[in-house]
């Protein structure tokens, strides 16, 4: 502060090294701003992290005798190892990398393609078409899984029985469709949210952009492509690292289907496994190693995906 | 268009009426009629699959147990909605409505007290120059990153050595910490409240607290609104937090006792789960109908581009 008195910000912001000098201004205010939101984000994240991994590497073991307590044994890595060499874990994962892989895409096209339909010359009503895209958002992901868990299963849903009636066997819950089953309804619940937030990106583009290369004989979709996708790439690393992060915690489709479908085990996904393990065989370590190795999954999946869709064509 | 003319255009009635022309005529000379007809087509076959499920649900709650397994889904058939509702609402003493209640309560003193505290933190990190701004902004992001569902089996361990389990905070406190809401507050605050106005706050001597909470709250106030809505919705929504945590009945938020409605299949429950459910979902979409405008309003907008 003292050591520039009279220069302008502008010109001082050219100083970096000068400015870094300079004790922080506002102090007490930023701490005002900034502690309460830190000091429950680190109750309620950080701390259940760290106690997540310390908990992974212990196992719960009954003192010899089977009386009083349970001990708490360090195991080292015993837990990953547990976890890495179990089929059920591999394929709870797998199922839902597989989820992801068809699903994130194909709703999040979905959105892009609606949210542009929506922002280009040709469409109408956008105001009413948006409050509909955007309703099942409004449903709560469990209640939604009830209401199409009714409408898969063979004695309520009126799908069913249009397929009987033309003499086309539906099954909405074998082995083989239930998970595409419950990718269409989180696509249902999801793909009006995320597209609200690619619509409300394309809308902030500045229109003067578009009437220029109108003026210059460009097709609405040749702008839609070389000119309106470009500029929400931000928008859509935001749906598309979110999608990734909920399908990696995908909870909800599973816990619901399982009780109408032979074909979901308790173990189905994840974050099932994990659960069953904490809560039914009070496993905590191992239920923990799961949720620490899914977390790594979903970070390490966020990075490449966040590195391929920032990558600069330049 | 024509109040942002200057008054000289006004009075010069062909510039104008070409002016007008010109704007009205635009969409039309870019888009043919098949063009449009397509776009309309495919908005609506998406809409379509947007509402189908929607209309099953409400044409559902009409119908007593024996018409939902033998009429057509998606038609009328006897009318018993009312004694759905009844249904609904008294059954295991009226527990629903105190679900309903719990719900309200979770949403909202969570979706208020979550905004404010992540749009402030936002609002310092977008206004304010200070050490580890960048780390603090980046450790808020990873937490976006990190699939919360992973946190709630260690906060259970945490809560239940401290006593939370099984209590209104323990549902509470969790829903409190919103890093998307940081994340919305920093972009919002950044576009809307120019950094000259609070210059221009601080030479008239107000502190930063009342900068924040009579400039840069006001400015932000669309924004506000729409970080509310999505907070109170997700805490609405959550069902795996409140499924851990939460062992009494009368503490679940509508989520919850449905889903245990739902999960009782040997009783027939199906019309008290549908009809539960489309009540369960009214006053989100109300909440959303109602605030559309607030989200519209370009408070913002209109500070983004000056």
């Amino acid at each position: 502060m003292t050591a520039a008195p009279l220069i302008d910000r502008r010109a001082g912001s050219e100083l970096r090294p000068a400015l870094r000098r300079r004790p922080t201004r506002f102090r007490g205010a930023i701490l005002m701003f900034t502690v309460p939101f830190m000091a429950l984000f680190v109750f309620v994240y950080v701390a259940p992290i760290i106690y997540s991994v310390v908990q992974s590497l212990f196992a719960t073991q009954s003192s010899g005798l089977g009386f009083g307590e349970p001990e708490q044994v360090f195991v080292g890595a015993a837990n990953y190892a547990k976890a890495l060499g179990d089929t059920e874990f591999w394929a709870a994962l797998g199922r839902i990398l597989l989820f992801g892989i068809v699903q994130v895409p194909v709703m999040l096209g979905g959105a892009l393609l609606l949210a542009l339909l929506l922002d280009s010359a040709a469409a109408r009503w956008v105001s009413v078409y948006r409050v509909l895209y955007f309703l099942p958002y409004a449903v709560p992901g469990v209640i939604a899984a009830v209401l199409w868990a009714y409408l898969y299963s063979p004695a309520l849903s009126p799908f069913v029985a249009w397929g009987d009636s033309m003499g086309i066997d539906l099954d909405f819950l074998g082995p083989n469709v239930v998970l595409w089953s419950m990718a269409n309804i989180t696509t249902w619940v999801f793909m009006g949210y995320n597209l609200l937030i690619i619509l409300s990106s394309l809308q902030a583009i500045p229109r003067d952009q578009f009437e220029a290369a109108r003026l210059d004989g460009a097709s609405e979709w040749r702008i839609a492509w070389s000119i309106k996708v470009p500029q929400v790439r931000p928008a859509l690393v935001l749906t598309g690292v979110n999608s990734i992060i909920g399908t990696l915690q995908l909870f909800n489709e599973p816990q619901v289907m399982h009780v109408i479908a032979d074909a979901v085990s308790s173990s189905y996904v994840p974050t099932m496994l994990a659960m069953g393990a904490a809560f039914v065989k009070n496993d905590f370590g191992y239920a923990s190693a799961v949720s620490v190795l899914l977390a790594i999954v979903a970070g390490l999946i966020s990075i490449v995906y966040y590195r391929i869709a920032m990558r600069s064509d330049a | 268009m024509t109040a942002t003319l200057p008054p000289k255009a006004a009075v010069d009635e062909g510039a104008r009426r070409q002016r007008r022309r010109r704007d009205d005529a635009e969409p039309e000379l870019t888009v043919s009629r098949g063009a449009a007809i397509a776009t309309l087509g495919a908005l609506t076959l998406a809409a379509v699959y947007f509402l189908i499920p929607i209309w099953w649900l409400i044409v559902s709650s009409t119908k007593s147990n024996t018409a939902l397994f033998n009429s057509n889904g998606f038609w009328f058939s006897d009318l018993s909605l009312i004694d759905n509702v009844v249904d609904v609402f008294t059954r295991q003493n009226g527990l629903f409505s105190r679900w309903l209640l719990n719900s309200v309560l979770y949403a909202g003193v969570g979706g208020i007290l979550a905004t404010l505290l992540g749009v402030a933190c936002g609002y310092a990190i977008a206004k304010y120059e200070f050490r580890g701004r960048g780390l603090l902004f980046g450790t808020i992001l990873g937490g976006l990153l990190l699939p919360a569902a992973l946190l709630t089996v260690p906060l259970y361990l945490m809560f239940s050595q401290i006593g939370l389990v099984n209590s209104v905070w323990a549902v509470i406190i969790p829903a409190l910490v919103n890093p998307f809401a940081v994340y919305l507050g920093r972009v919002y605050a950044a576009a809307s409240v120019p950094d000259e106005l609070i210059e221009a706050a601080r030479l008239d001597g107000a502190g930063e607290l009342r900068i924040f909470f009579t400039i840069g709250l006001r400015l932000m106030s669309p924004a506000l609104v729409t970080v509310f809505l999505f907070t109170f919705v997700s805490i609405w929504n959550n069902f795996f937090l409140p499924l851990i945590m939460l062992t009494d009945q009368s503490l679940y938020p509508v989520t919850l006792g449905l889903y245990n409605w739902y999960t009782a299949t040997r009783e027939a429950n199906y019309n008290v789960v549908i009809t539960g459910s489309l009540i369960s979902v009214i006053p989100l979409v109300v909440a959303f109908l109602s605030l559309q405008r607030f989200w519209r309003a370009g408070l913002s907008a209109g500070s983004v581009k000056s």
